[in-house]
């Protein structure tokens, strides 16, 4: 049979991630030291799992609404209250299958075959193909070390075009660190509000957060309709396996996006959603230690990085540094693969992040810092080799 | 300096290095070693431990865990005979309670009949003590926030590079 007939050109189009195929490398040999995790290293805290263990054995085993627990719905808009400021009815909320699901959803529900949508480089691997899918075309702004990797007025004005349908931001994001002030979003609100153009944004990051406290564009009311919120459970609580998130939008979008959500997902894990909701209502302190542990090993790493003559910024959120690794003349696939094949230590190139991420590697500080220091080491031998200082 | 965030993480690893512990705080070497040495003077940090689990060994130690009545005395409340109790050597760790008795030790020996022979011939007749109540240990699970088997993580299991 002829498959190459047969699948979807869309999906046959799809290049093969960057970051599989260094898993794939890293996979075949023993004593590799990882670097290379976008998920903590904390489990999950006991409170929740052992709700999660109650819901099992009190029976509650069955679909959820589709929409998610009413209860855990109820949770989301407080929490968000709480951590936030930001004003959701639970009506406005769907529970997913991960913050994946909720930005498939967002893709799904408003593009257009032909409609833009506009991304910010290096990004997150899974929104470039997450467009394509959608049948929408992607406008890459290149985001740049030297403004923080954070969007400014003038790249947004100059992306926005008559076929812009909307703008995914990841602030704080994956891989850059890169953060976005309430006085940075300040200056692009008026032309978010004049264009009128649809704002996903994936704060799943958003607990992670460190010398300023966390602001979302949907806390600007003038263009808060405008607005689909994608986060989750799986970062600030160290849920990354139980795949669950949730979108926050305007209540007819919702409507919408609820759609393709009952048809496709049916209701999210329901064992998931009892651990989520002692999640919201108790670990407040949790995920506070949680950011403390990550803010030290944050510092070491980008103190280290410099020292070391790879120039690193320091990220304001998120948990991985981007250090520049120009300074060595590999790109960034060569010096991974070389430091794997010399020093066993494994790293994310920053090219599995669209090509603006050339010139850099992603290192994820979910880990301990004696690990962390023990792989630093060895990236400083591998870096003495190459004659770097 | 953030001196919480420096105790917290000594607490969790005594032996972090200066250097380290100055790159993870954001601080000079020296603004952390002197910090160190102040929150020693000041007996903020009252010791260093090591956690060790001696049963992995070949030195047997018997740990119990005794509660013990006491009656307070007149301007002394509870402290002297407290301090009567605490400078044996073989007292681990010892707390004064509300509740049903006064304190909780936890008291050290090589074997049972050495435990037992310090609460016959030492504790229990201590004048102010009026009861005591010995329960041994069987195996210990968690100790100073550390579980003694780690079976919560097994690193193997999460994938070596993810997105």
């Amino acid at each position: 049979m002829d498959f190459e007939k047969i699948v979807n050109p869309i999906v046959k189009d799809i290049p093969p991630s960057g970051i599989r195929k260094f898993f794939d490398l890293a996979n075949q040999m023993e004593g590799v030291i990882s670097l290379g995790v976008g998920e903590p290293d904390f489990a999950t805290p006991w409170t929740i799992r052992e709700a999660a263990i109650y819901s099992i054995e009190k029976g509650k085993t069955f679909y959820t609404a589709n929409q998610g627990l009413l209860e855990l719905r109820k949770e989301i808009c407080k929490y968000q209250k709480r951590r936030f400021d930001l004003d959701y009815k639970p009506e406005q909320c769907i529970v997913t299958v991960g913050g994946s699901e909720g930005i498939d959803l967002a893709f799904r529900t408003i593009i257009n075959p032909g409609d833009e949508v506009i991304l910010l480089q290096p990004s997150y691997v899974a929104y470039t193909p997450g467009v394509a899918l959608a049948g929408g075309v992607v406008r890459n702004i290149i985001l740049t070390e030297e403004n923080e990797f954070k969007l400014t007025p003038e790249l947004l004005k100059e992306a926005i075009n008559e076929k812009t349908k909307a703008i995914l931001l990841n602030y704080p994001s994956n891989p850059t660190g890169g953060f976005m002030t309430k006085e940075d979003y300040e200056k692009l609100v008026p032309i978010f509000k004049e264009s009128g153009i649809m704002i996903i944004t994936d704060e799943i990051y958003a607990e992670l957060s460190y010398e300023h406290k966390f602001c979302s564009i949907a806390s600007f009311d003038e263009i808060k309709d405008q607005v689909i919120l994608v986060s989750g459970f799986s970062k600030a609580y160290a849920m990354t396996g139980w795949r669950l998130g949730y979108v926050l939008a305007n209540e007819y979008l919702v409507k919408m996006m609820k759609k393709i959500h009952q048809y496709v997902i049916m209701s999210a894990p329901t064992c998931a959603q009892y651990g989520a909701i002692e999640a919201m209502r108790h670990c407040d302190e949790e995920i506070e230690k949680m950011r403390q542990a990550y803010l030290a090993r944050r510092n070491f790493l980008v103190k280290t990085f410099n020292e070391m003559g790879l120039k690193t910024f320091t990220p304001q959120g998120a948990f991985y540094v981007f250090p520049c690794i120009k300074s060595t003349g590999l790109t960034s696939e060569q010096f991974c693969e070389e430091l794997l094949n010399d020093q066993l230590v494994a790293c994310v190139p920053g090219s599995a992040f669209g090509e603006a991420g050339e010139g850099y590697i992603r290192v994820s500080y979910a880990y301990s810092l004696e690990e962390l220091k023990a792989a630093t080491q060895k990236i400083r031998k591998f870096l003495e080799k190459k004659g770097v200082k | 300096m953030d001196e919480n965030l420096l105790l917290s993480l000594i607490e969790n690893n005594a032996k972090m290095e200066v250097v380290d512990l100055a790159a993870a705080l954001n601080e000079t070497e020296e603004n952390v070693d002197k910090t160190i040495k102040d929150l020693e003077k000041n007996k903020k940090i009252y010791g260093y431990h090591t956690l060790i689990n001696w049963d992995k060994t070949n030195h047997d130690v018997c740990t119990a865990v005794i509660q013990v009545n006491a009656k307070p005395e007149r301007d002394y409340g509870y402290d002297r005979i407290a301090k009567k109790i605490y400078n044996f050597p073989e007292v681990d760790t010892m707390y004064l309670l509300a509740g049903n008795y006064e304190f909780l030790l936890i008291v050290k020996g090589k074997t049972m009949v050495e435990v037992a022979k310090f609460v016959n011939s030492r504790l229990a007749v201590i004048e102010g003590i009026e009861r005591t109540a010995t329960m041994y240990v069987l195996k210990q699970y968690k100790n100073m926030g550390k579980l003694v088997e780690d079976d919560n993580k097994d690193a193997a299991e999460r994938l070596l590079v993810t997105p």
